[in-house]
């Protein structure tokens, strides 16, 4: 498979604190912020998968993952470093930080 | 009957909520606007105009135009008449703004909220639609 001279590959993986889990708000507030990377972004409950797309709100919310879980993040792309890095301080912050830039 | 409109922005598709009851459009309503926030264009109605329940075509064309977007805009509907009047409505808008109307077959209050997540994202009428009937596919 051939890749895009200017793709790069990022992982990254936290632990969800927020008491509820992804409920419907933090699984909107990961979409939106997701969705400001070009890179393609999945998320995964384990690093080897199986990894849905996390510029999909249905998708993400039917995760439904519990407190206490690590969520993985790959992203591939010219940002995708960005985007991993952006959606991990996402959930480190507890879903505190403003979606608005 | 009842509309309301929220801020003027276009440049994401609308979303335009349909319910008999005004207390569930309006719920909905601030679902979107709480949990998604203020980049989309959002109107609802709900209500027939004597204060009953019921759905009104009057009232959904004017949420159509609060709504609008060059972008298009999706309707989301509860059951029955709420669909029929929307398809109605649509019917009396300008051509060029018809083909960008589409009914969502999907649940209102969830299917508000999952559009309107797509559409701040800047996805189009399609990727919008998709999202919110992505849900439960097999309704």
């Amino acid at each position: 498979m051939s890749q895009d001279e200017c793709a790069s590959q990022a992982l990254g993986s936290t632990m969800l604190t927020h008491e509820r889990g992804f409920h419907a708000r933090p699984s909107i507030m990961l979409t939106q912020l997701a969705k400001r990377f070009s890179a393609k972004v999945w998320i995964g409950l384990s690093d080897c998968g199986p990894w849905t797309d996390a510029k999909s709100i249905a998708r993400v919310m039917a995760l439904k993952a519990p407190q206490h879980t690590t969520v993985f993040f790959a992203a591939e792309g010219s940002d995708a470093a960005d985007a991993v890095g952006a959606l991990v301080k996402l959930i480190d912050s507890d879903f505190s930080s403003s979606i608005e830039s | 009957m009842n509309v309301e409109v929220g801020p003027l922005v276009n440049k994401n598709v609308g979303i335009v909520i349909v319910s008999h009851s005004p207390d569930v459009a309006k719920g909905a309503a601030d679902m979107v606007r709480q949990m998604v926030g203020k980049e989309v264009p959002l109107a609802w109605c709900g209500g027939d105009p004597d204060g009953g329940l019921g759905t009104s075509v009057d009232a959904i064309e004017t949420a159509l135009h609060a709504a609008w977007s060059e972008r298009g805009v999706v309707v989301l509907v509860d059951m029955g008449g709420a669909e029929s009047n929307s398809e109605m409505a649509i019917e009396r808008l300008p051509e060029k703004k018809r083909a960008k109307v589409v009914v969502c077959n999907a649940p209102i209050v969830e299917g508000s909220v999952i559009a309107a997540t797509e559409s701040s994202g800047g996805s189009g009428l399609d990727k919008v639609r998709l999202a919110a009937e992505e849900l439960y596919p097999r309704m």
